[in-house]
């Protein structure tokens, strides 16, 4: 079981809270998109999930256990999280960075092995990167590298995976791309997928479960078709929208009206 | 790569050759087979290589490499290609301490100026550590940069003012300043020699997490990487090589800023290549610096940290022009 869950958490930087008291739980085996409104918090929720916000309050919980008392590298091997904004490192290649996601699994006597390897270069073709191999990742455009980090993300293959903004850089084919790879992971081996979306439909399209984030608070929580509603869409974005059924898949679309005055 | 490694050490091996052969006084390469492998007590050549060449040439490759070695480590600790060790206040700690220890307690600059040296560049090290490392937010590496540049000024002009109130012992201290690998007895030195060695080749198994670390903090974290510890033991081997270095070689600032960019260039960005490749570049740099400051006006001779500058800045602005801007 891997399950993650937050736990009256209160998330801040310096003296400002951005997250108070939030609790949630994120349904095993699912996928599930958070959505919300710019600086409302999903960022700050992800980064704290995957232990690199230490909470002032509260605690988040990976299969029971306080995320910051356990070890580090342990969990590297449960949760693989991609940050919003990576630092791209200067003159690391793509093959040696998305190589750094087999590290959590070495120790003095597992030195890099063929499963390794298969690793890396399986990640690096899910993800489209294969060609871009022996690239130093510095020199690429910025679609290009997202996908790069999302190789990175699976190498690591963990059973949990956290993306913020996995595709606010790439083209249309690409943003399906992505999406159809994690819904494979998520429905093959069972992956469970937290992700931000900033395309509802996307999100309606690809997420099981959905979380309309406003303020650092939950608003919405649940199915697709739960909170995809007009007054959801306005609760959390100031959206006035009409909801439609996707012409394709059935899942709500939201077709943006105007802004709520 | 094996090839490039081969070809590395090879060069180191004939580079220290030429170290014991060159001088005022040229020797062949019977005379240093004789010296090394079979030496006797009043025969003139070998007292040369045994008794001068000798410690003067293991001194420059222990020194060079050790020195570029701590370049290397500082820069990816810092994320900072213009990091060199000097960055820690290791040259100004060191000096301060030679300064004092021969103007206030009348310590000789040989023999226990070397342990004040050291006690120097290691008090000064821990000390940049404490001041980034204390106060409210997350101590980052900027704050490690600016904690040693700002104890460097204070240090380097308290030196200045001692040195000013007391001139006794000011030519030693200039000297060290310039740099110079001559004048120690291998008996004298050998323990910081294996020291270094010790060190470096403890450090040979965090090569591989280097690598995380040089991906940035963030996804050191993100992948299971202990990333404070990392930076700590990081620092500690710069401090005990790079301190090592000074004491006994004197302030040579130019190996562990450049050695490093060569490194990357000549073998990639993967530090189980590189920073082995710079150690032996570093130790190769220092050992041509000494066989060039002994030579340019023998039978006297020109510091060897001025030597290999002189050497290091043309061959590195070519590097520079040759390939647009300096490996990060
Ligand atoms: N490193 C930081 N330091 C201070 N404030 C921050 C930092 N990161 C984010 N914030 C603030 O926290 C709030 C939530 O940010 P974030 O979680 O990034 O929002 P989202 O991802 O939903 O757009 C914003 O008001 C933002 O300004
Ligand atoms: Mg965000």
């Amino acid at each position: 079981m891997t399950s993650i869950r937050a736990d009256e958490l209160t998330l801040g930087y310096g003296r400002k809270t951005v997250v108070e008291g939030l609790t949630l739980d994120v349904p095993d085996g699912a996928t599930t998109v958070i959505i919300g409104g710019n600086g409302s918090g999903k960022s700050t929720l992800l980064l704290a999930l995957g232990r690199l916000l230490v909470p002032s309050r509260g605690r988040v919980l990976l299969a029971g256990a306080d995320i910051q008392r356990s070890p580090t590298r342990e969990i590297a091997r449960r949760l693989a999280l991609l940050p919003q904004q990576p630092r791209t490192p200067e003159a690391m290649t793509v093959r040696q960075l998305v190589a750094l996601g087999r590290h959590p699994y070495q120790s003095w006597l597992a030195q890099w092995s063929q499963r390794d390897e298969r690793m890396v270069e399986r990640a690096m073709q899910r993800a489209d990167v294969a060609d871009l191999a022996d690239r130093v990742v510095d020199t690429l455009s910025g679609g290009q590298r997202q996908r790069v980090w999302i190789a990175l993300a699976v190498a690591q293959d963990t059973p949990l995976l956290l993306l913020d903004e996995p595709i606010s850089f790439l083209d249309p084919a690409h943003q399906l791309d992505v999406l159809d790879l994690l819904r494979t992971l998520n429905r093959e081996t069972r992956k469970t997928v937290v992700m931000v979306l900033h395309d509802l439909n996307l999100a309606a399209r690809y997420g099981d479960h959905i979380i309309g984030m406003r303020d650092g608070r939950i608003v919405a929580e649940g199915t697709p078709e739960t909170v995809m509603t007009a007054d959801n869409v306005r609760a959390i974005f100031d959206l006035v929208c009409r909801i439609v059924p996707d012409p394709c898949v059935g899942t709500p679309m939201c077709v943006p009206v105007g802004r709520a005055l | 790569m094996t090839t490039k490694a081969f070809g590395l050490l090879l060069a180191v091996i004939c580079s220290a050759l030429v170290s014991l052969a060159a001088g005022g006084h040229w020797l062949g390469p019977e005379a240093i087979w004789h010296a090394l492998v079979m030496p006797e007590a009043d025969n003139i050549d070998d007292l040369l290589i045994r008794g001068t060449r000798a410690s003067r040439t293991l001194i420059a490759l222990v020194a060079g490499a050790s020195l570029a070695v701590a370049g290397g480590l500082i820069q990816t600790v810092t994320g900072n290609p213009l990091a060199s060790p000097g960055i820690l206040g290791i040259n100004a700690g060191a000096l301060l301490a030679l300064v004092a220890g021969a103007g206030l307690l009348s310590l000789p600059l040989a023999g226990s100026g070397y342990v004040a040296a050291l006690l120097g560049a290691g008090l000064t090290c821990g000390l940049v550590w404490l001041i980034a490392m204390q106060g409210a937010g997350r101590a980052g590496p900027l704050r490690l940069v600016l904690a040693g540049a700002a104890l460097a000024a204070l240090f380097n002009a308290i030196s200045q003012a001692l040195l000013v109130v007391d001139q006794q012992g000011l030519d030693a201290i200039l000297v060290w300043m310039a740099g110079s690998v001559a004048g120690h007895s291998l008996t004298g030195v050998w323990p910081m020699l294996v020291g270094a060695v010790v060190v470096m080749a403890l450090g040979v198994p965090f090569l591989r997490h280097l690598n995380v670390l040089s991906a940035g903090e963030q996804t050191a974290r993100t992948v299971g990487a202990r990333v404070r510890g990392l930076q700590a033991i990081a620092l500690l081997a710069t401090a005990l090589l790079a301190g090592n270095a000074v004491a006994m070689a004197g302030s040579i600032a130019f190996v562990g800023l450049i050695v490093p960019h060569l490194a990357r260039r000549l073998l990639g960005s993967d530090h189980r290549c590189w920073l082995p490749g710079a150690a032996a570049l570093g130790a190769m740099l220092l050992l041509w610096g000494d066989i060039v400051a002994r030579l340019v006006i023998a039978p006297r001779e020109v510091p060897v940290g001025v030597a290999m500058t002189l050497i290091g800045v043309p061959f590195f602005i070519g590097l520079i022009r040759m390939t647009g801007r300096p490996h990060g």
